[in-house]
């Protein structure tokens, strides 16, 4: 008999019954369409214990990684505390280790968190400036190979809390986090797959993330990373890009430009664009995108339609708030 | 009425339309999922349909293509003909008409051929996406 525990709620199942039908029938309303395991809108995650794989059936292997479940079809042999995906993370309390301009207008944060959180390289936090202005950061550190979290943050005109970073945030200082979520991160288990990156902006950090963790795990083959940017300025960690490359030989770093002005060594055009004509087939490859919303959107369609599995496809478009 | 009394109401009135026959014929779970990929592609390069695909969320769509394919494969699920026509209303006022549907069949039937299943599969799997023709199109 399973006790499943939901906030302060918890019952034991009865028998035949799913977690979705025993929420429901304690007054907990879950939303579901299908009731057969298929359609995923009754998708919970189980932040205790461990669902049947029965339940897990047909979730993305980053979902399931995560303990993810489709509750229609979850009938567990063990306890499990379970959480809608999106219910709120706990907060927890880190101090700013280092700050440092990348470039021009983005800033890397370390943050050392105060309570060890497992984290995945290319999953995001939220970094907490008030009540109101709560932002979604992507992780570019690596848990085995990073002392302390790492986040890119771009200044955004008017941006209430980039400019908070910038400006204000001082080292040693206290602030609070939340998180780590998202499934954009790299897994193991198909070292040869070959992995397409595609980054506008500080979308290169989660990029940056999943690219060292995939490496550092033994993966053998082909990596492309295309980061794109208007001009020069808008690049960064170039050199220690083209450091990875001669030091792994199945990796290739490619900065596209999209203004007028191409020094030589770079690709012209815009990022997703210069990644398709290079690899019209996408058949076999996993893909990450991250950055500006519209370019991620644009080209998981198109990655989609040049033959990557949709499974095969992981992105964290950004919210860009200029509230 | 709770939802867990609101969901056994609805089974008890509507059952479950499946044929476990075919679905194991056609490979269950597994066909479905090889086909999901193949279905969605061919409809999102169909010019005649791909607009209606425009601004949506593909992995949203991609479930939602999957229970399609579930639901034409004689597999398990709780559609009913109301869901199908809540489901499309919206796309019936953007000018969802027999065309469209015709063409979705038309995919539906290339996705099969391409996974080499076999002529008589096939058409039951398509008499059954067929029977959701009125329903989809809210006639």
């Amino acid at each position: 008999m399973a006790k499943i525990s939901y906030g302060p709620t918890s019952f034991v199942l009865a028998d035949e019954q799913s977690v979705l039908e025993g929420l429901a029938g304690h007054g907990i309303s879950v939303p579901f369409s299908c009731k057969a395991g298929v359609c995923q809108t009754c998708l919970m995650r189980a932040t205790a214990g461990t669902p049947p794989t029965e339940a897990q059936n047909g979730l993305k292997v980053n979902l399931k990684q995560r303990n993810y479940f489709l509750a229609c079809i979850c009938h567990p042999k063990n306890d499990l505390t379970v959480a809608l995906p999106d219910d709120v993370h706990d907060s927890v309390p880190a101090i700013v280790w280092k700050l440092e301009l990348l470039n021009k207008e983005i800033m890397q944060v370390e943050l050392e968190s105060q309570t060890p959180i497992d984290y995945r390289a290319g999953q995001f936090i939220n970094l907490v400036h008030d009540d109101v202005h709560v932002r979604s950061y992507s992780i570019a550190s690596v848990p085995r190979l990073d002392k302390h979290l790492q986040l890119h943050v771009r200044r955004l005109p008017q941006g209430k809390v980039s400019g908070w970073i910038h400006d204000d945030l001082r080292i040693g200082q206290e602030v609070e986090i939340r998180g780590p979520a998202g499934d954009c991160f790299y897994t193991a288990g198909q070292p040869g797959q070959p992995l397409l990156l595609i980054g506008t902006g500080s979308g290169l950090a989660p990029l940056y993330g999943i690219l060292r963790d995939a490496l550092d795990q033994g993966h053998g083959g082909s990596i492309r990373l295309f980061h794109g940017s208007r001009d020069l300025h808008g690049l960064y960690l170039s050199d220690e890009l083209r450091e990875l490359e001669r030091r792994h030989p199945q990796f290739i770093y490619t900065p596209c430009l999209s203004g007028a002005q191409v020094p030589a060594g770079f690709s012209q055009g815009r990022v997703h664009e210069a990644a398709l004509s290079e690899i019209p087939n996408l058949k076999g490859w996993r893909v990450f995108l991250c950055g500006h919303p519209e370019m991620v959107k644009l080209t998981r369609k198109k990655a989609f339609l040049a033959g990557a599995s949709l499974q095969d496809i992981y992105a964290d478009a950004f919210n860009v708030s200029h509230a | 009425m709770t939802q867990k009394t609101l969901a056994q109401w609805y089974d008890e009135t509507y059952g479950k339309t499946v044929d476990p026959a075919l679905f194991d014929k056609l490979g269950g779970e597994a066909a479905v999922d090889a086909a999901v990929d193949i279905f969605y592609r061919k409809v999102l390069s169909d010019d005649r349909i791909s607009h209606f695909f425009e601004g949506v969320d593909m992995e949203k769509q991609a479930a939602k293509q999957k229970a399609f394919l579930t639901l034409a494969f004689g597999g398990p699920h709780h559609y009913t003909g109301l869901d199908m026509r809540k489901g499309h209303a919206h796309l019936v006022e953007r000018g969802l008409n027999d065309s469209h549907f015709d063409a979705v069949m038309e995919n539906l039937a290339a996705t099969m051929v391409e996974l080499n299943v076999p002529d008589k599969l096939i058409a039951e799997a398509a008499a059954i996406a067929e029977s959701t023709r009125k329903d989809v199109l809210g006639k």
